[in-house]
Parts: C-alpha cells; structure tokens; sequence
C-alpha cells in the first residue's frame, strides 16, 4: 500500500529541474501543488484541438468544448459523492466561500444570526461571513481550539451549537497545523439545530476521500490548485436542499433564463451560479488531475504524508523546535507547523531557501489560530505524494544549518 | 541563492541579539507604529525633534532579524541628524545597511519597514507641531 514517490516525481516536470544548479524540495503543498504532465498535456490538447467557448455556439467545435466542460463538472461530482447539478465551478475556494457566504448569507441571514465558525479557519472562510454578517446585523462566533491537543473544543462546540447558530462554517482540515475535523458529527449536531453547514474542503480534498453524502454538509468548497490542477479553478458543492434558498451571486451572461430590462429569470442550478465564461481549460485540467491522484489512490495519499510528517515532527524536535501538530493518529495531518527558538520563520526560510528547500512562513493566513497559540509565525512543512525521505532530511539539515548561523545549535 | 550567508552577516545577526536605540522616549515629538501584515513584523518608532534635528530616535518591535536589526541601524546610523537628511533616507540607505546585499522582493518588505515607520513618526511630528 506504500507510495513510490520516485515514480510519481518523475511526472513532475518543474521537480525535475534544478534551480539554481540544486535539486528541488518542494514542501509548500498547502499553499499550492506542482503540476504533473498529465494535467499540462490535458492543457495544451484543450487548446490546441478543442477550445471554443461553450454553451453558445451551434458549431461543433464549442460542442466539443462544453461536453469536455460538463465531463469536468462529472467526474468532479463522482470524486465527491455529489450529483453533476450540485457542482459548480469557482476560482478557487476562497470564491466558493463568498459565493455561499454573499448569495445564501445575504437572503438568509438576518438581526441577531449566529454565524459559526472556529478558530483555525483560514481567513479565507472567516472574512466573508464578517463582511456579509455586518451588513445583515449578524453576529459571528467561534468554536476554540484546545492548545493542548489542537483539536477543536467539542465541548465548546456542543454549547455554541445549542444556542441555535444560522449557520456552521468550519474547515474540514486545518492549513496551518493540519488537524482534521470531524466535520461529519460536527454537521450532524449543526442540522439537529436547525443550521446550515459550509465545509472548507481546501486542506482535505488533496489528502482524503470525500463523500458529500456522508458529511452531510450543505456548502463544500475546494480549490483545484492545490490538488494537482489549475490555478483559477475551483469547486463549490451547493447541495439540492439548499439550491432554492440561495440566489445568484455574480449576475452575466449564462446565468439566466430571460432578461427584460426591469427583470430577469434565472436558469437553473448549476448554470445559476457560473456567470459568464468559465474557466474552461482549467476545469477540463482539474478533471486530468483528479483522474491522476484517483489512478494513485487517495487512501494510499495520506498515509505517505502522515509518515513523512511523523518523520518530520521527530527530527525537528530533536533539533529543539517545537512543532505544533495533533498528536491523535486519527486527526493529525501532513502538515508540520513549527517554530525554531531564537530564529524568526522568515529568516529560517530565507536560509531553507538557499538549498532550495521551500516551506511557508510567517501567519499562515490563520490569524486567530496563531494568536490562540500565543506566536506570531511558524513556519510550515506540508507534504504531498512527490516527496520522500530526502525532502525531510533536506529540511533538518537546513534547521541546523540555520542554527549555526544564528549561534543557538 | 548565494546570498544568504552573507544577508546575515555578524553585524545584522548582532543588532538582531543587541538591538542599539531600543525604547521608548517620555514625551515624543512623533511616534509611529505599523506592521508587516504577511509576516507579522511590527515597529514602533519614537522621535524627538529640535531645531531641525532628529535628537532622538527609539524603536520597539517583534519580528524578524532583518526587520529588527534595520531597526537598530537606521536608528542609530539617522540619530542627530538633520530633519531634512533623514526624510531624504531611502532604499538606498536600506540596502547599504544590510551591506548592499538585496534580500529579494519578499523579504525587502521587512528591510523597509523601519524606514516607513520612522517617516510617518517624522510626519506626526511635524502634524503635531503645526496644530500647537
């Protein structure tokens, strides 16, 4: 069931090449994935024999394009569980998030609403609903984290959902320590209260199977970037139950039905929600990618980054960091958030970086969750299926490197 | 990039650990504070200005040792200055502390924070003395 990542690295063209004459160690997954040929020749053979717009033209060239788009929006709902009129294409998560948060937030929420959240959300599922909670006279709440296990407070959780919120948003896995969620009960205590459920797909997608259906949530949202596809595509699950009770958000062309100058109809779901052209390539890339990590399996994708990460987690700590990460086999992810005494993240990465060695640093867009931890910035190690042993050997090497400059190894 | 041993350097990595002109002035003529919000440096700059001249300058800040130790440098290298010779300090200067060498386009952002910080103190100085 193990990962010959050697094998899949060799269809990683950028991580094949050298920067300035040194091999590359990759370990920035959570912000964004490289690409395998398989997506890039997807790219180019769109271009090159199928593109034309779609749903417009009566020649068949844009025929050709739509059923490749609609494909797309197939293959995505059987990745998750949905059905193809429950998907729609995005930019990416943080629009899928605005989109539920304007459209369904903005019809629904009203004087006094609990908007709920947690404390290790990503900006990106906090800040629309604080835009679209002030405007409605809402309120927005969140669910802590325990410091200690950096899980959520499910005690706290069981208290804020019993004052009946409007509505939960919670990441399914964490980007900055990569805790997972047990979203699926968190869910099905929110609808015994009554309350809708977003899920921020962005951290899970890429690592576990998902199933819409047995999360039970009514919003997921994912990026396609960080799973191997596209920059500027992106995917929000709008479940059936809640398609009626959420308008359009961005009105245009493709979105409707008729217009009158006073007045429009608008199509039906999921055309109700794509305004305008779409990104086209980049869905029928998200396709090749999704076709690419389910020929590897995804149940065998997360075992690889969990080891890696326990890997990981045992050298830094030896080298005297402290590594913020669950410690429960079930929750943990493969992300290794830590902080080296004495060396700021940004220095550490400035040096990580000379020998290629590329992690993130500083708030990870997690504000809250850093504050909650009482540090400004860490700096982040996320894995993903092209990386081996050498990539974490790679990293401690640096730590000490990094040490010795700043005189406290 | 080969440029990382020698972007920190003893004399950064020294006014990192011993930063010069750290503190706070009783009474400022200016103060200024802001932040880095990608990387969450923060400096706090406070000035004393007399006839022309920057008399005193202090700083008190978090962050990384290119931010604290262009702090300590800017501080210490623009203190007793002419008032028009430290508006006039830009990049240029920035970059000569940290011994010419650029640290590249995310990280000159943490360079360049003391020096905005210190102008905008300069700015509240000047504000305050036309409203008395």
């Amino acid at each position: 069931m193990t990962l010959d990542e050697k094998k899949i690295r060799a269809d990683f063209p950028l991580l094949n090449k050298k920067i300035n004459g040194k091999p590359v160690f990759y370990l920035d997954n959570a912000a964004s994935t490289q690409k395998p040929s398989a997506v890039l020749e997807a790219l180019v053979e769109f271009y090159e024999g199928s593109y034309a717009n779609i749903h417009r033209g009566a020649y068949s060239l844009s025929e050709q394009a739509t059923d490749l788009y609609e494909k797309a929006r197939e293959k995505v709902a059987r990745f998750i569980g949905a059905r193809p009129d429950e998907i729609v294409f995005t930019k990416g998560t943080t629009e899928g998030i605005n989109l539920a948060a304007y459209a369904w937030g903005g019809a629904n929420l009203s004087h006094a609403d609990m908007v709920l959240i947690s404390q290790m959300e990503h900006h990106s599922n906090i800040v629309p609903w604080q835009i679209v909670a002030k405007a409605r006279k809402a309120r927005v709440e969140a669910i802590r984290v325990d410091t200690s296990t950096l899980c959520l407070d499910m005690r706290q959780a069981d208290e804020l959902l019993a004052k009946k919120p409007k509505v939960l948003a919670v990441a399914h896995a964490s980007n900055a320590i990569g805790t997972v969620n047990d979203v699926a009960r968190l869910c099905r205590q929110a609808k015994e209260q009554g309350a809708r459920v977003l899920v921020d797909a962005a951290q899970s997608a890429p690592h576990i199977r998902l199933d819409v259906g047995k999360i039970g949530c009514d919003f997921l949202a994912f990026s396609g970037h960080k799973i191997l596809g596209p920059t500027g595509i992106g995917v929000l699950f709008i479940s059936q139950s809640v398609q009626k009770s959420t308008p359009p958000f961005l009105g245009g062309g493709d979105m409707i039905r008729s217009v009158e100058i006073g007045s429009f109809t608008h199509a039906d779901p999921p055309a109700k929600y794509e305004a305008g052209t779409p990104p086209i390539a980049q869905a029928i890339g998200l396709m090749a990618a999704i076709g690419y990590i389910e020929k590897i399996g995804l149940e065998r994708v997360r075992g690889h980054e969990i080891a890696l990460a326990d890997l990981c987690q045992k050298g830094l700590e030896e080298l005297g960091c402290t590594v913020y990460r669950c410690g429960q086999e079930r929750w943990k992810g493969g992300i290794v958030a830590f902080d080296t005494p004495g060396i700021h993240p940004h220095d550490l990465a400035t040096i990580l970086d000379r020998e290629n060695v590329m992690v993130r640093s500083g708030h990870q867009c997690a504000m809250p969750l850093h504050r909650a931890l009482g540090v400004s910035a860490t700096a982040r190690a996320s894995f993903y299926i092209y990386n081996g042993k050498e990539d974490v050997e790679k990293l401690c090497s640096g730590v000490e490197r990094a040490k010795k400059i700043f005189g406290t190894d | 990039m080969e440029g990382n041993d020698e972007l920190y350097r003893e004399i950064i990595l020294d006014n990192y650990r011993n930063p010069k002109n750290r503190g706070r002035i009783e009474r400022p003529d200016g103060a200024a504070f802001d932040s880095n919000p990608l990387c969450g440096d923060e400096v706090r700059i406070e000035v004393l200005v007399r006839r022309g001249v920057v008399n005193k300058i202090r700083f008190e800040g978090s962050g990384c040792a290119i931010s604290i130790a262009c702090a300590s440098m800017l501080a210490s290298r623009l203190e007793g200055k002419k008032l028009s010779q430290v508006q006039g300090a830009d990049k240029k200067l920035v970059l000569g502390l940290l011994g010419g060498i650029d640290p590249g386009p995310s990280r000159i952002k943490c360079a360049m924070l003391p020096l905005k910080v210190l102008k905008l103190a300069l700015l509240s100085a000047k504000s305050k003395k036309l409203n008395k």
